[in-house]
């Protein structure tokens, strides 16, 4: 009998602790999202370049060129114009340039997209600074109108030898749906003064 | 002795009104029935899921459109893949070990009988949700087993809620039976049963409940993301809010790749115990046998970037996942030369287990080759979405899994009935299936090298010979399987009385009981010496 106490109270005891795991594994699936971000912030991987504004460089290689190329598309059947002023940029490390992007909404209604970066290869995105850039903020736009969407950037003078191209890729993407009505016709106001 | 156990239950039955008919299913607590539950489920679900695998074979038969939809095919696809996997396999290895654990450590039952029951009738909900939503309006789940996001959110239709649902329950289901083995064999072995004299099978178990218990709540949390993201405007896999959906990948693998470790490790449970019984010798290196199949079980956390090699991962990150593949063939091959050297100089016969796990052993060596292959990062990017992944999966799970089970299912179906099986039909069952899942896959590795993509309802020109033959080896296949029910059935019927001990060499607890083995084994603890 009293074996069988001994068992009861080792089972319980074992049934805890495992059902604790199980609900720590179910915690843990949603922490490998921030801890992704927090392992690619520290590695550099992913090509996601940093969402604050840099400040400026006071320095520029000017023994080095590097060629920027850029690539606009939107994601889905958005029925909008996106497309980089020009393609291909030849700049010094620390050069500062600027250039547009021009869209051009050709939908039926007021839309609000947001732009995502991407660099590639991957670790270059560490050293693509940004001073300026449309993708920091959601861009209101009404339907068949077109806008320049500015982005000021340089390429950090630390930039590994071994990367003579960067790619910097823009995804635009329709976030009309996400944001509360209120806030739409904020934007819209705001983009009109 | 067996008529005095059964007598007695009777009595106890009685006294209690024990609940017959169809309430006797439905309220059982006791290991045998729950496992015998187990297995007939999953035996009813191969037949569904082999169904789907029919249709994909009919469609592929010859190229072009000629039975059905493309988002069809797609559906039958992902059904199929889920249905084997969460429906046939692991409820079948879930089936043995409640019928073979207790009965192998010496314990009465299992040590949460009444959480046994819920694990297994919660499952023909999840499965009835799952297939009923192939009748919806827009069809049943496209988007392949793996329910890469954004297909399964931005690009998938309502059932998508269905799907999501049947694959929490399915988790339940499996980490509540997790818990249980785990806690029966902590507790509840026989005294002198230490752990280094468990059998291999009880070993596997162990450790895939694990396996089982670190990731079946990672897949139900991918697939909560996926539901969120879908229906209430949450961004985990979702570009545009800010979320990634290369992260959908990598949690699903985290999950994915212990889970086809989950589908192995107690197969080559099964294959440590009759391996030996063939042999009439002792299983060779038993510790490293233990050691091997921890090893495997933590390195499986350690390799599930190498499913995505070519979503543009760093050179560091990809020869990493490389050589972490890699090394699991060490502990795998440490398992193969194990039973290779049990083999050696034994006394063999072949009785039908002994040929299915020979099979196994052989064929599960091809389908770890192609893995090995496959592991080859710049190889990868060549074979990726082939028809040579799918011929490697399928040679691990159905060579390798599927006759395992089959291999365990002749080796204690005397056991559990009480009569042999109809060794001629068994082996004639055993000979088509082999040559058909030959005929079956093994082109596959032709077809997929030479480019043609996985998950097409349709096929450039010169794939059409190499597929004609392949339908050929799967519908073949699919009826053969029609004999194993028969030959289960014959024997659950009737059939030549089984000793005790039914295989000349057979060792373990589970032999010292009578064929049939009594309701209740065990009530009294066995002494092991």
């Amino acid at each position: 009998m009293k074996d069988e106490q001994k068992t009861q109270q080792a089972t319980n005891k074992l049934v805890k602790k495992l059902v604790v795991t199980v609900f720590l594994m179910f915690g843990f699936g949603f922490a490998l999202i921030p801890l992704y971000d927090i392992f690619c912030d520290i590695t550099g991987l992913n090509g996601k370049t940093s969402e604050v504004a840099a400040s400026q460089s006071s320095f520029v290689d000017k023994t080095r060129t590097i060629s920027v190329e850029f690539i606009a598309r939107t994601q889905g059947n958005l029925p909008w114009i996106f497309k980089p002023e020009v393609k291909k940029m030849n700049v010094h490390p620390g050069e500062m340039h600027q250039l547009n992007f021009i869209v051009k909404n050709n939908s039926v209604s007021n839309m609000v997209v947001q732009a995502v970066p991407s660099v590639s290869p991957g670790i270059a995105a560490a050293y693509f600074n940004k001073i300026e850039c449309f993708c920091f903020n959601q861009q209101p736009l009404e339907r068949g109108t077109s806008a320049d969407l500015g982005l000021q950037f340089y390429i950090d003078k630390d930039i590994p030898a071994e990367y003579s191209t960067v790619t910097l890729a823009y995804t635009l993407f329709d976030i009309s749906e996400n944001i509360e009505q209120d806030e739409f016709i904020k934007l819209f106001a705001a983009n009109k003064n | 002795m067996s008529t005095k156990n059964l007598n007695a239950d009777n009595h106890v039955e009685e006294h209690h009104g024990a609940p017959s008919g169809i309430m006797r299913w439905l309220l059982t607590t006791n290991h045998k029935d729950i496992g015998s539950l187990y297995l007939l489920f999953s035996l009813l679900m191969f037949f569904i899921g082999g169904a789907m695998a029919m249709v994909i074979r009919a469609e592929l038969f010859q190229p072009g459109l000629q039975i059905v939809e493309p988002d069809f095919f797609n559906q039958m696809t992902t059904v199929h893949g889920l249905i084997m996997v969460f429906g046939a396999v692991m409820p079948a290895f879930v089936g043995l070990a409640n019928w073979m654990v207790p009965m192998m450590i010496g314990a009465p039952d299992m040590a949460l009988p009444r959480m046994n029951n819920w694990s297994f009738w919660i499952l023909p909900f999840a499965f009835l949700i799952l297939l009923m939503s192939l009748f919806m309006e827009g069809g049943g789940p496209n988007f392949g087993w793996t329910f890469y996001a954004p297909l399964s959110t931005t690009y998938s239709n309502d059932s998508t809620a269905l799907f999501v649902f049947s694959v929490h329950i399915m988790g339940i289901s499996s980490i509540m039976g997790a818990i249980n083995v785990i806690v029966t064999i902590f507790n509840l072995r026989a005294p002198g049963m230490t752990f280094m004299k468990m059998p291999l099978f009880v070993w596997t178990w162990l450790i895939t409940a694990f396996l089982l218990i670190a990731v079946m709540p990672v897949l139900a949390g991918a697939v909560t993301m996926v539901l969120t993201d879908k229906y209430f405007a949450t961004s985990f896999f979702n570009a545009a809010g800010g979320g990634d959906p290369v992260m959908f990948q990598h949690i699903f693998w985290f999950f994915g790749h212990p889970e086809v470790y989950i589908m192995i490790l107690p197969a080559f449970g099964i294959i440590s115990q009759i391996v030996p019984t063939f042999s009439r010798k002792k299983l060779f290196g038993y510790s490293s046998m233990v050691y091997a199949t921890a090893s495997i079980a933590l390195l499986s956390f350690l390799v599930w970037a190498h499913h995505m090699f070519t979503t543009g991962m760093p050179l560091a990150g990809e020869l990493f996942f490389m050589y972490c593949t890699m090394l699991i063939s060490v502990p795998t091959g440490v398992k193969i030369f194990n039973w290779v050297a049990t083999m050696w100089r034994g006394s063999l016969t072949f009785e039908v287990p002994m040929m299915f796990s020979i099979a196994f052993i052989v064929l599960f060596t091809i389908g770890g080759f192609s893995g090995l292959m496959l592991a080859i990062t710049p190889a990868d990017f060549q074979y990726h979405d082939t028809y040579f992944v799918v011929a490697h999966f399928h040679y691990v799970l159905v060579t390798g899994a599927i006759f395992s089970i089959m291999a365990g299912a002749y080796y204690w179906l005397p056991k559990w009935t009480g009569n042999m099986f109809d060794e001629k039909l068994a082996k004639t069952h055993f000979w088509l299936s082999l040559v058909s899942v030959n005929v079956l896959f093994f082109p596959m590795h032709f077809v997929g090298l030479a480019g043609m993509p996985r998950r097409i309802p349709d096929y450039a020109l010169q794939f059409a010979d190499f597929n004609a033959v392949i339908s050929i080896g799967g519908f073949a296949f699919g009826l053969s399987q029609l004999l194993f029910v028969a030959v289960v059935y014959k024997c659950i019927k009737g059939g030549e009385k089984a000793t005790a001990q039914v295989w000349e060499g057979a060792e373990g607890l589970e032999w010292e009981v009578p064929s049939p083995a009594p309701y209740h084994t065990f009530e009294t603890p066995p002494t092991i010496k």
